[in-house]
């Protein structure tokens, strides 16, 4: 198997990106994945780029995007029904806008952490699950979900915050502020729905992998297309992505799901980004089952700068909260949470003079 | 036979129970009198640990809880620069454990303190009621004589010191995610759980001025070596291209968003040693069957900015976090 963290190759690619480099103006390369942005501060990649290269991080940490009172919901929920709440750990510690799962659980909520949403179905009792997540984790909540409808498990209900990664990436290309001038694009959510789903985009850009030499050549490909007045989406992540993506996938989720307007948190409402659960099978949605109406306050505590972080506005060191009050230990702002938030990754690895 | 309730009594049954299993295997002059507490004769400096076990499950590939208990103990001991030679061992059943399993457990001990001339001179048992533990928790406590002449302390790193480690980091971490059932991962991973008394007879037998021993247990060597440089004042720089790490641990680790530096070991140790000794150390390393991959992983610099750095493959300067937080999956 190739060694895709040989770092005599990953040199070799760095001075290709500086020579190729020399040719462009100022470029922005967002990268829309968490588990590209964790991957670019531990290989170190952003200090090795010519300094008017700049690679931003986008909304793709499904966590940081799920609305304050999203989790405030579900805390409460928890805390007045006899139920178990079932989530992935990452959403455990998100500040909401008065609370958190942690907090819910510390007063003796039952809150389940589960790593595969099969596993909601072993659960006695009445659960309620929190379905977070883009098309990767969409398509396993699906199989969940479909499985509840079949064998008519009604003391199941999914709440749902599933977002979209292609009508997102449209949004933030038309934002002039940010000025995106390449994507690097996810490949978790690529396996998913193919390469070919990125047809509409209009800026030069490169489905990735996360092992330093695809992120590389993400980078290098996203240059080399810039340098030569071409834009197009290439694949640089062809053995495990393919242009049709994971059909079986696609059909679960658009089976049970359907594109609907929700908020960002952070971000605001984007049209057609998230997914719902369709009309039919709206008894096993937990927003009908417990009469919670869509989330309309984002909740961004005061002073936190994430919703320009999400955007790629600014880097998580320019927020004043960051490392001050705003620290893995006690976080703030939802992207200081997550393992594969913005700021957690920026402070883990790129803060201080190191 | 099933562990109940009674077993915990302090009756009868609990009597049975240390007769039948503890005793007749771990059973010496000193045990045998079953007295609250041990004396222990001499009058030398004594090095005294304790620690806890309550890793899930309770077998894994390369050990169990009971090797586990006693190498974490010891461990703790030998890279003080003490010999260890007395445990105690207590025992926190949980109502419905099966004596074969526990007999398993307590026989693994057996090997292991024979294998390193150690005896269980106390212990206690109590059992809990289902549900109230995971099976079987262990603590053990441990007094070992210190060597003559030796200061092995986290306070005595100086710039310039070489850091070395014993061999492939993170097995032990990543092979109890992989027998873990829950988090469907299939493995070849074995635990590298092992007594380092010897290993360290043999480091500290080369005569080379080594500062300092740690056994990177909980949170890697990552945490090793930031509470290393953050005791003695001084920042510690490691070269990532330069620490042994096995394939499969990077597969695992990269499968869940994870570092093999954070992941913990249960036989391998980071020395801090001055630079004229370090090349005789890490030979003598090499020599010994649990050294045989030891590298040279880092040195010791004046104090920086962050107590641990860690320089990637890239060659780019990068903080080396001491870790935190439970070991959380990511979600997509």
């Amino acid at each position: 198997m190739q060694d895709f963290n040989d770092p005599g190759i990953g040199k070799e690619l760095i001075a290709r990106i500086g020579s190729l480099a020399e040719k462009t103006g100022p470029v922005r390369i967002m990268e829309v994945c968490g588990t590209h942005t964790m991957a670019i501060g531990r290989f170190g990649i952003r200090k090795l780029l010519p300094e008017h290269i700049h690679l931003i991080s986008g909304p793709g940490c499904p966590v940081c995007v799920t609305p304050g009172e999203y989790i405030d919901n579900t805390a409460r929920i928890a805390l007045s029904e006899d139920i178990t709440v079932a989530t992935f750990g990452d959403m455990i510690r998100v500040p909401g806008i008065h609370t958190s799962l942690e907090l819910a659980r510390a007063e003796g909520a039952r809150i389940e952490v589960i790593t595969n949403p099969l596993d909601i179905l072993l659960i006695k009792g009445e659960v309620l699950f929190c379905a977070v997540g883009f098309e990767t984790t969409a398509a396993p909540i699906a199989a969940a979900f479909s499985r509840a409808v079949q064998e008519k498990r009604d003391n199941i209900s999914f709440y749902t915050s599933l977002k979209l990664i292609p009508p997102t990436l449209s949004l933030l290309c038309a934002d002039e502020e940010i000025g995106i001038t390449g994507f690097l694009l996810p490949g978790h959510v690529s396996t998913v729905i193919g390469s070919a789903a990125y047809g509409f985009l209009k800026i030069p850009s490169s489905i990735s992998g996360f092992e330093m030499i695809d992120i590389l050549d993400g980078i290098m490909r996203i240059l080399s297309m810039i340098s030569e007045g071409k834009t197009r989406v290439e694949n640089g992540y062809r053995r495990a992505v393919t242009p049709e993506g994971n059909k079986k996938a696609q059909e679960i989720i658009i089976s049970c799901f359907e594109p609907c307007t929700e908020q960002w948190r952070g971000i605001g409402l984007l049209p057609d980004c998230s997914l719902r659960i369709r009309e039919e099978y709206r008894k096993f949605d937990a927003r009908e089952r417990f009469g919670i109406s869509s989330e309309e306050d984002d909740g961004m505590p005061e002073g936190c700068a994430c919703g320009e972080v999400l955007k790629g506005i600014i880097l998580p060191d320019a927020c004043p909260l960051f490392g001050n009050t705003c620290m893995p230990d006690h976080p703030v702002g939802p992207c200081m949470v997550s393992s594969e938030g913005s700021c957690a990754a920026f402070y883990k690895y790129e803060r201080g003079s190191e | 036979m099933k562990i109940t309730r009674a077993h915990g009594g302090g009756g009868r049954e609990t009597e049975k129970l240390i007769h039948d299993i503890i005793v007749e295997y771990l059973g010496n002059p000193v045990l045998n009198s079953l007295e609250d507490a041990a004396v222990i004769p001499g009058g030398e400096e004594l090095v005294f640990s304790t620690d806890s076990f309550v890793v899930s499950p309770l077998f894994f590939p390369g050990g169990d809880i009971g090797k586990l208990a006693v190498c974490g103990t010891v461990n703790d001991i030998a890279v003080r620069g003490g010999v260890p030679g007395f445990l105690s061992l207590a025992l926190i059943i949980e109502e419905g454990l099966d004596t074969a399993d526990l007999e398993k457990i307590i026989k693994s001990i057996s090997t292991e303190c024979s294998r390193e001339s150690i005896q269980v001179v106390c212990g206690d048992t109590k059992v809990v009621e289902k549900g109230s533990g995971d099976g079987l928790f262990i603590n053990t406590a441990g007094i070992g004589v210190l060597r003559k002449e030796t200061s092995l302390s986290v306070k005595n790193l100086k710039p310039g010191d070489t850091l070395l480690v014993n061999g492939s980091v993170g097995e032990h971490g990543a092979a109890i995610l992989g027998a873990r059932r829950e988090l469907n991962i299939t493995s070849d991973l074995v635990s590298d759980c092992a007594p380092l008394i010897s290993l360290v007879d043999c480091i500290l037998g080369t005569g080379a001025e080594v500062h300092a021993l740690r056994d990177a247990t909980r949170g890697g060597i990552a945490a090793v070596v930031n509470e290393m440089a953050q005791g003695s004042g001084v920042t510690a720089v490691l070269k990532e291209e330069s620490i042994p790490v096995k394939k499969e641990v990077t597969g695992v680790c990269s499968l869940l968003g994870m570092s093999p530096f954070d992941m913990a070991n249960e036989g391998k140790l980071v020395a801090a040693v001055s630079p004229d000794g370090a090349n005789t150390v890490l030979e003598a390393m090499k020599n010994h069957p649990l050294g045989k991959d030891a590298a040279r992983i880092g040195t010791v610099e004046e104090q920086g900015q962050f107590p641990a750095v860690l320089i990637t493959s890239l060659g780019v300067r990068n903080i080396l976090e001491m870790p935190r937080g439970e070991l959380l999956p990511r979600i997509c």
